[in-house]
């Protein structure tokens, strides 16, 4: 039978370490919402997401009583919208008119964010493809809770530059329909390169067209609980450091898989997979950047800092694995600038730049991700950082990603603020030279030799 | 069986036992075990309970423990007990 110890060591983990599980997100399908006319689309859009996730919200509020842990948010990813609306959308209103749906039908159930507005690109545009990139600024300014994405590589295929370039387009005029919010439809919108069918994080997710009908897929959390473990082993090797960090996320995640199976169950939804990512928060104690310190570092962004990032990713799924049935999504720990107290700090006094970040990208999950940059930054220059981040996916084989906000009317060294879970973003310094010739070039780039396998 | 786990954590006083014990009782909540420790100057009890008979749902119970709390000066809350077992059992 479980003893005292382990009781207050798991309550301990939830009261001051803030572990939580980050979010249940329910996957669902809409590609049987086809119809002849965008009303008719639309409506059955709304029937289907307001039916199938009509529980989710209560079922996670019950789960969090029964068991005493925090499930923060309770989301919804729906199949890309430019697969769904192609056949009827003919202008960028009719995008927009679906998007407005999906915050309508999200608001009914309760969740607080909805992805999927989303087209996949990695080798060519259609016209709905192009439609529905060209739409997204209206989509967000116009809707609260709808997230966005767009994939424009993969090891396979390459990389799409001339959609690489219209994105760069598209973020600045983003920014510039909220500049009265720090150009906040800029947090709601990321571009990948190898996007995964089934993360449950925002503002990436989306049903990918490889899922069943419908799938419950859970993030878990615990920066907090990780860095308090670590306080334990100052001083000890790598060994004793690989150690605790493995033991440590192998706990957090059975809380996940606890929670996923529960959540499955009671919904009468197949369980999906855990995204086994330590993801911040503004929460001071709940920081990828403290745990870095604790490492050993005096910022993130010193030298080090990739290779404890390195060792840091590959031990929390090594941990991770094992504790969970399946296990998917972005998986690793996730580095955003704006979310993370300390990586804050570490971007204010200058010890971490964009491209320390870049490097290390190569090593966790994901990429750039919330990070505010002056807004006369040109957009062929957020292309080339895009493409960047891309080129790093497609040669590395995993997922990264791009989630970039040039804030209107702000400079290096001011700040940017976007509340609740996003919190505030300092301005980086941006590399000031042309990239105008190499982004206008268009077409796209071949896929890499070593993804040749058969 | 279905298995729960109460935690009572705060400054140690009289009764605090003996008041939990005596609401478990009233609506039917067995107590299967129970330990207690000390931990940095404060109180930490722990009992596993069984509230497959309890006459009332488990948010109730868990609603007016929380109240005993209060009452007392502590601080109570009812668990299922799966989520200590999916972390510390392999």
């Amino acid at each position: 039978m479980i003893n005292i110890h382990e009781v207050i060591e798991t309550n301990e983990m939830i009261q001051k370490e803030n572990l939580d599980v980050r979010t249940i997100t329910m996957g669902i399908s809409l590609l049987d919402c086809t119809g002849n006319s965008l009303k008719d689309v639309c409506d059955r859009i709304y029937e289907k997401i307001t039916t199938s996730a009509k529980d989710l919200v209560k079922v996670g509020k019950d789960i969090e009583l029964q068991y005493g842990i925090p499930i923060v948010n309770k989301r919804i990813s729906v199949t890309p919208i430019a697969l769904v609306g192609g056949g009827v959308c003919k202008s960028i209103d009719d995008f927009v008119t679906i998007a407005k749906t999906l915050d309508s039908a999200a608001k009914t159930v309760g969740v607080n964010f909805i992805g999927g507005y989303s087209a996949l690109v990695t080798k060519g545009m259609t016209p709905a493809d192009e439609l529905l990139i060209r739409s997204i600024p209206r989509a967000l300014s116009e809707t609260d809770v709808v997230c966005s994405s767009v994939n424009v590589g993969s090891t396979k295929t390459g990389i799409n530059m001339d959609a690489v370039k219209l994105i760069g387009e598209m973020i600045k005029e983003a920014a510039e329909l909220t500049k009265d919010t720090d150009s906040s439809a800029c947090t709601k919108f990321v571009v990948f390169c190898n996007a995964p069918d089934d993360n449950p994080f925002m503002a990436g997710a989306f049903h990918g067209v490889t899922e069943a009908d419908k799938i419950i897929n859970v993030g878990v959390s615990g920066p907090g609980v990780v860095k308090t473990a670590l306080e334990s082993v100052r001083g000890e090797n790598f060994e004793v450091l690989c150690e605790t960090i493995k033991k440590t996320a192998f706990k957090i995640t059975r809380v996940g898989q606890l929670v996923a199976q529960e959540a499955s169950r009671r919904l009468g939804v197949p369980f999906g997979i855990i995204d086994l990512s330590l993801a911040p928060t503004p929460a001071v104690g709940d920081s990828i950047g403290e745990i870095l310190e604790e490492i050993g570092l005096e910022y993130a962004g010193a030298p080090g800092t990739t290779a404890a990032l390195a060792m840091l990713n590959d031990q929390v799924k090594k941990g991770g694995v094992m504790a969970s049935s399946f296990v998917g999504g972005l998986s690793g720990a996730f580095i955003p600038v704006s979310e993370d107290q300390r990586m804050i700090d570490a971007a204010a006094c200058g010890a971490l730049t964009i491209e320390k970040l870049e490097a290390m990208t190569c090593v966790c999950s994901v990429g750039l991700d919330m990070i505010a940059i002056p807004g006369d930054t040109k957009a062929t220059t957020i292309s080339g950082i895009i493409a960047d981040e891309m080129a790093l996916g497609m040669v590395n084989q995993k997922t990264t990603a791009v989630r970039i906000i040039p804030v209107i009317g702000k400079k290096e060294g001011d700040s940017a603020e976007f509340g609740g879970l996003l919190g505030y973003a300092p301005i980086m310094h941006v590399n000031p030279y042309s990239c105008d010739d190499f982004i206008n070039r268009g077409g796209r780039i071949p896929a890499p030799i070593h993804s040749f396998k058969n | 069986m279905n298995k729960a786990v109460i935690t009572v954590v705060g400054k140690d006083t009289v009764g605090i036992i003996a008041k939990v014990c005596t609401y478990l009782a009233n609506n039917k909540v067995n107590i299967l075990d129970i330990s207690q420790t000390i931990v940095q100057d404060y109180f930490n009890m722990m009992m596993i309970v069984d509230t497959n008979e309890s006459v009332k749902e488990f948010k109730t119970l868990s609603e007016e423990l929380i109240q005993i709390g209060e009452e007392i000066g502590v601080v109570i809350s009812l668990q299922r007990e799966e989520i200590f077992n999916m972390m510390h059992r392999i």
